[in-house]
């Protein structure tokens, strides 16, 4: 149904009413790209909230050993609490059901040589359940399994980081690397999105470590993640009822705050989560607003050219223009307007934002952004918004008698 | 080609309303020139605008080349004026962002015609009103005798039943008043139904029939002896 005719007619009145075009359009422009603007530096920081949580798992719970702050049961104050492998056993079997992940950890920083290349890193021993928990992702091989604990096998799964200052860009994997003076092969390569010190660690089997670096079965603390099932408050009741029946359990005065440590993400997940839920609603205001001003905006422009036009309409259809036809033209020059200058302004608020990257990183704005069906969805409201701003002043112009319409001046 | 009975129109002012035509009774054949004369106030546009189909009537029976016209949707008033009227108004209506060739063209765009044509058309119509050479000029360029010849291009356009003129010379001077005279003329001559109103008596004498109107009712309706013209 493409009108050559009706077209030319279109482009000959913006053309030959370049003000007018250029206000319409700019109101349009402008509009889009404040709307993509906010939304980009919205969207910024919140990418900087994630990156910051984004280092754990945001369901884990650490639990950690401490000197006694207070006697108890006759027992001196200054008492470091030891953790063992049935405090291991005990934590599982108390808590089977909210417990999902569950690691012990020893960790010691340690001379690794490859080659004549050597570094000190940090070596932690732990349980398969330890991946999860720090969100390690593997890109080559494997991580450990319970077959390497039940063996004691020395074998070691490195970060990416690791294996790039040892290794160069040789690759690590099945290679041997020499940790304080003992041989473990590589058998997987992981990267963490916590960053540059997640990706310099180096995992080992729990029971390798324990045996060769720890008296008996002691060990340093404990990683674990509660059921994601659990809502905030689930969680935090969860991680105190552990800290009290560990204190039991080790003589701890229930009022002592050092000895047993146990650390629950949950707590501070539960700020980020209720800041979030804030700045995307002052960002959803913000940007409703700009779109709001925006098709008031075009609006107005609308009722105005039509009452300006009044007269040229009255002649029009003086001269056998159908109402039809009036309406017609008035919406296709509105739509045309408002589709070509909305895309302006997102094309020039998508490139401002690219431009932007991460300069703007120092105040929290991290690779602001905006999502497609965002932007095409703003655009698609505001033409909608420009139709039906044209419309209803074109159906009343089509309405008026060209008589009075030919006397307007 | 133009019949009226007993034609009412009145406008609501405020609570009352104001009877402007009282029962006219006109008939217009086809190739006559006639001017409505009559003083402000004598229901000469309101009978003009009713002819032009640029409004309604309230009662009585008008039939536009044969046609009854009642009932009329603004779809089907704009098909009939653009197939069987042509306008020229007092302050010409020109559209001003348009040049001269393009503003006689517009009357054929409203009639499907396609641009080759209808610019064929419109300087055809420019040429026989001689202005030619101003084809490409905004009404803005024109003086107001250009205009007028302008708008009496394209008010001819579309070849009319009748051309409606309302105060056609009510905003030029007298020569060029009777340049537009001149030229209404001549299309009369070559059988076309002119349809003049004017409150002028010496552009009044220049038609062949004289149709005086006050107060909304018709005080007299008479040739213009030939003679006087001459």
């Amino acid at each position: 149904m493409f009108d050559l005719d009706r077209w030319q007619e279109i482009f000959q009145t913006l053309s030959k009413n370049k003000l007018r075009t250029a206000l319409s359009g700019f109101t349009i422009a402008f509009a889009i790209l404040l709307f993509t603007l906010l939304f980009g530096v919205g969207n910024g920081l919140k990418h900087t909230f994630e990156k910051q949580f984004a280092s754990d798992a945001v369901n884990s719970v650490y639990i950690y050993g401490g000197r006694t702050t207070k006697p108890y049961k006759g027992m001196q104050s200054g008492r470091t609490i030891q953790y063992r492998n049935d405090d291991e056993k005990f934590i599982n079997e108390k808590f089977e059901k909210e417990i999902q992940f569950f690691s012990p950890n020893i960790q010691r920083s340690m001379q690794v040589i490859y080659k004549g290349e050597q570094n000190r890193y940090t070596v932690r021993g732990v349980y398969p359940d330890y991946q999860p928990l720090e969100s390690a992702v593997i890109q080559d091989g494997r991580f450990l399994t319970y077959l390497d604990i039940e063996r004691r096998a020395k074998v070691v799964a490195i970060g990416r980081l690791v294996e790039k200052d040892l290794f160069g860009n040789l690759g690590g994997l099945g290679k041997n690397l020499n940790i304080e003076g003992i041989s473990y092969k590589v058998v997987g390569v992981f990267n963490d999105p916590g960053g540059d010190n997640d990706e310099r660690y180096i995992y080992a089997p729990f029971s390798t470590i324990q045996g060769m670096y720890k008296p008996n079965d002691e060990l340093d603390y404990f990683g674990l993640t509660f059921n994601p099932e659990m809502n905030v408050d689930q969680a935090l009741a969860f991680s105190n009822l552990l800290t009290t029946l560990l204190k039991e359990k080790h003589n701890v005065d229930p009022r002592d705050q050092g000895a047993i440590r146990v650390r629950n993400y949950a707590e501070g997940t539960r700020d980020v989560q209720s800041f979030m839920l804030v700045l995307n609603v002052i960002i959803l205001f913000i940007g409703i607003g700009t779109l709001v001003a925006g098709i008031i905006g075009i609006s107005n422009i609308m009722v105005y050219i039509v009452k300006e036009r009044t007269k040229e309409l009255g002649i029009r259809k003086a001269l056998g223009a159908t109402p039809k036809s009036i309406v017609g033209m008035i919406m296709l020059e509105s739509i045309f307007v408002t589709a070509l200058a909305g895309y302006s302004g997102l094309m020039i608020g998508v490139f401002t934002l690219r431009a932007l990257g991460d300069t703007l990183e120092k105040y929290f704005i991290l690779n602001p952004s905006v999502e497609t069906y965002v932007v095409v969805g703003a655009t698609v409201v505001l033409i909608i918004a420009g139709t039906i701003a044209g419309y209803i002043p074109a159906k009343r112009a089509s309405r008026i008698k060209p008589i009075v319409a030919l006397n307007d001046e | 080609m133009i019949k009226i009975e007993k034609l009412h129109k009145s406008y609501p002012i405020g609570k009352d309303s104001l009877h402007v035509l009282k029962g006219l009774d006109l008939h217009i054949k086809e190739g006559e020139f006639v001017s409505i004369m009559g003083s402000s106030g004598s229901g000469k546009s309101t009978l003009l605008n009713i002819v032009g189909l640029l409004d309604g009537h309230d009662e009585g029976n008008y039939y536009l080349n044969g046609q009854k016209i009642e009932n009329l949707d603004e779809k089907k008033a704009a098909i009939l004026r653009n197939k069987f009227l042509g306008f020229v108004f007092q302050s010409f209506n020109l559209i001003t962002y348009k040049t001269a060739v393009e503003n006689i063209a517009l009357p054929l765009y409203y009639q499907g015609m396609g641009r080759k044509e209808r610019q064929k058309i419109a300087m055809q119509y420019l040429d026989k009103v001689g202005l030619k050479d101003r084809a490409n000029h905004l009404p803005s360029e024109l003086s107001g005798g250009e205009k007028q010849r302008v708008a009496v291009a394209r008010a001819l356009a579309t070849k009319p039943k009748v051309i409606l003129a309302d105060e056609p010379t009510g905003a030029l001077d007298s020569k060029t008043s009777h340049a537009v005279m001149e030229l209404l003329k001549e299309i009369n001559r070559e059988g076309m139904t002119v349809f003049v109103i004017t409150h002028e008596e010496d552009i009044a004498e220049q038609t062949d029939r004289i149709v005086r109107l006050k107060d909304g009712v018709i005080i007299s309706d008479e040739k213009v002896n030939k003679s006087v013209n001459v």
